[in-house]
């Protein structure tokens, strides 16, 4: 019991310095910006330790954050194996080819206004689908290698990056392109030096979206088939033992190994995007 | 007609290289089996024979369509083959968990325009959320309420698809509680308004347009929620279920249909969302 109150007096403690530096002049800084949210996280982290603990909720049912990092250290060979078939053979392969093909077969139908007309609707609409349910076709078709995974990787991330880059690539403006068109830029030396360009913003969004698409993509499906290693696969077969640390430790991977992602596109936008307005300060 | 003249030419030549596909994906299996025979089969013959086999390793459309047609019209609505049923309960699962993304972003969103430890504290948190790929968390989710207690796969289905479709609310409705701008607040304190008829008269009417907007992402997110969480540990019920049966018994044309039932449940979703917003919208005085 006296764990949980511990627990829940930290807490508060750490959520008055919360309200505090939010209120105080560090907050307008970067060094409060960051500060706050981590000590929030910290804060859900103690009370999650305190509760588990202090309710003495059985282990196998929620583990404690010490546990699960304790778990963490101890099989990080496993979890490596794991993340290299799923995320590197699987996701980014993936990624990078339905992202590439999304921007390309833009950029070839932006030719054709007939095209554009007819391929957008349904773009957007195969957009909206669940994806994730080709998965077991694919897998059906690739076999139950990391192929089928970058397969129902490509599937997912290809119609929200098409539908992106093809919005970015009308997004200059009339006058801009008449500019081009007065120094008698070809078709070529428009797209590279004007559209594309000015398409990035958006590129840059959908390539966001592929991101996180991509990584739920890779383990889903192997959820219907893979080697013996793989995060979906640890994850259902430790779910099946009951072996939740695993399973938490294998999330912990997957939040990281998705934040990261995110973080190198957003990091390669502000270096491509540094003239728009949302990347200036 | 301008309109739709494009779409049906993209469509049909969807249809006709889905075709051109399935011959060729499917012809292996009549070589394989004339060669087994035997025999050889010459090109006209194959074709055919590419058109009607029972487990096709790409079915043509119109097996699809027949299968589609079979289990949506062809079985009493209550029969555990009838993907009307299946899609009935995939459907109430969505909208549990559409509701409850909701709720939980509107009020997230309100917590975090009023106080600004909220914003800064919750806001990077929930940005991370969505990187955490949901499907790593629903066999968990799944597994930890049927330990305490909870039977019954409507819980936790819609606590994945909550999580997948509270994040477009609260970004749309963080944006549009703070869409008045400082004239209409400082309007607003000359007439001595309190916070809470600040927030009824004057936040929450200016924030409906986004929070309609949002709406549409958030039931799409939401049906791939309930999809996903219907995948793993053996589901029997629902049209993602239905998807994992196909998948375990190598009945690729099973596959396929629920696919397409769940492309038809997307776009009806879609449809309503739309409507109820342009409804609002009319409602609220926008211009038709």
């Amino acid at each position: 019991m006296s764990v949980l109150i511990l627990a829940l007096v930290v807490w508060l403690v750490l959520w008055a310095l919360n309200v505090w530096l939010a209120g105080s002049a560090l907050a307008r800084k970067g060094v409060g910006k960051a500060l706050v949210p981590l000590i929030f996280g910290v804060a859900i982290l103690v009370l999650w330790e305190g509760l588990v603990r202090g309710l003495e909720v059985s282990f196998v049912i929620l583990p404690p954050p010490s546990l699960i990092a304790a778990k963490i250290a101890s099989s990080l060979p496993v979890l490596w194996q794991d993340a290299a078939q799923t995320i590197l053979k699987g996701a980014i392969p993936g990624f990078l080819i339905g992202c590439g093909a999304g921007v390309l077969v833009a950029i070839l139908i932006d030719r054709s206004p007939f095209l554009q007309r007819g391929l957008l609707p349904i773009g957007n609409f195969v957009a909206a689908l669940p994806i994730v349910g080709l998965a077991p076709i694919l897998v059906m078709w690739f076999g139950f290698d990391w192929q089928s995974k970058a397969a129902v990787v490509v599937a997912m991330v290809f119609f929200p990056m098409l539908v992106n880059t093809v919005a970015g690539l009308q997004a200059s403006e009339r006058m801009q392109r008449d500019l081009m068109a007065t120094w008698g830029a070809s078709y070529l030396q428009t797209l590279v030096k004007l559209r594309l360009p000015a398409a990035m913003p958006f590129i840059f969004n959908g390539l966001k979206i592929a991101s996180t698409l991509a990584l739920i993509g890779a383990i889903v499906a192997e959820f219907f088939g893979s080697p013996t290693y793989g995060m979906g696969f640890r994850i259902s077969t430790e779910v099946g033992r009951l072996g939740l640390d695993m399973v938490w430790a294998e999330i912990a991977v997957a939040a990281l190994a998705g934040s990261v992602l995110y973080g190198i596109v957003s990091l390669i936008e502000r270096w491509v995007t540094f003239w728009h307005p949302s990347q200036r300060h | 007609m301008t309109r739709a003249l494009p779409v049906l030419t993209v469509l049909i030549g969807l249809i006709v290289i889905w075709y051109a596909a399935a011959v060729w994906m499917n012809s292996t299996w009549v070589y394989d089996q004339a060669e087994r025979a035997g025999t050889t089969v010459t090109f006209a013959e194959m074709v055919p024979q590419t058109m009607s086999q029972d487990r096709p390793l790409l079915p043509p459309p119109h097996q699809v369509g027949a299968e589609l047609w079979k289990g949506l019209f062809g079985q009493a609505i209550t029969s555990k083959r009838s993907l009307v049923y299946h899609g009935y309960v995939t459907f109430k699962g969505t909208m549990m968990g559409f509701g409850l993304g909701i709720i939980t972003g509107v009020l997230l969103a309100m917590a975090i325009v009023r106080f600004r430890v909220m914003d800064m504290s919750v806001m990077p948190w929930a940005i991370i959320s969505q990187t955490i790929p949901i499907v790593a968390l629903a066999p968990m989710i799944i597994t930890l309420s049927s330990q305490l207690g909870l039977s019954g796969r409507e819980v936790p289905k819609a606590i994945i698809a909550a999580y997948l479709s509270f994040f477009p609310v609260l970004v749309s409705m963080v944006k549009g509680l703070r869409s008045p701008d400082q004239m209409q607040l400082d309007l607003l304190k000359t007439y001595g308004a309190s916070d809470a008829a600040t927030f009824l008269k004057l936040r929450l009417p200016a924030s409906m347009p986004y929070f309609f907007a949002s709406l549409k992402v958030a039931v799409a997110a939401s049906l791939v929620g309930t999809i996903v969480g219907e995948l793993p540990t053996g589901a029997i019920e629902g049209l993602g279920a239905r998807m994992l049966i196909g998948s375990q018994f190598g009945e690729p044309l099973i596959m396929w249909a629920s696919l397409f039932a769940s492309a038809i449940l997307a776009g009806l979703l879609i449809l309503v969302v739309g409507i109820v917003e342009r409804l609002a919208q009319k409602r609220m005085g926008a211009p038709a």
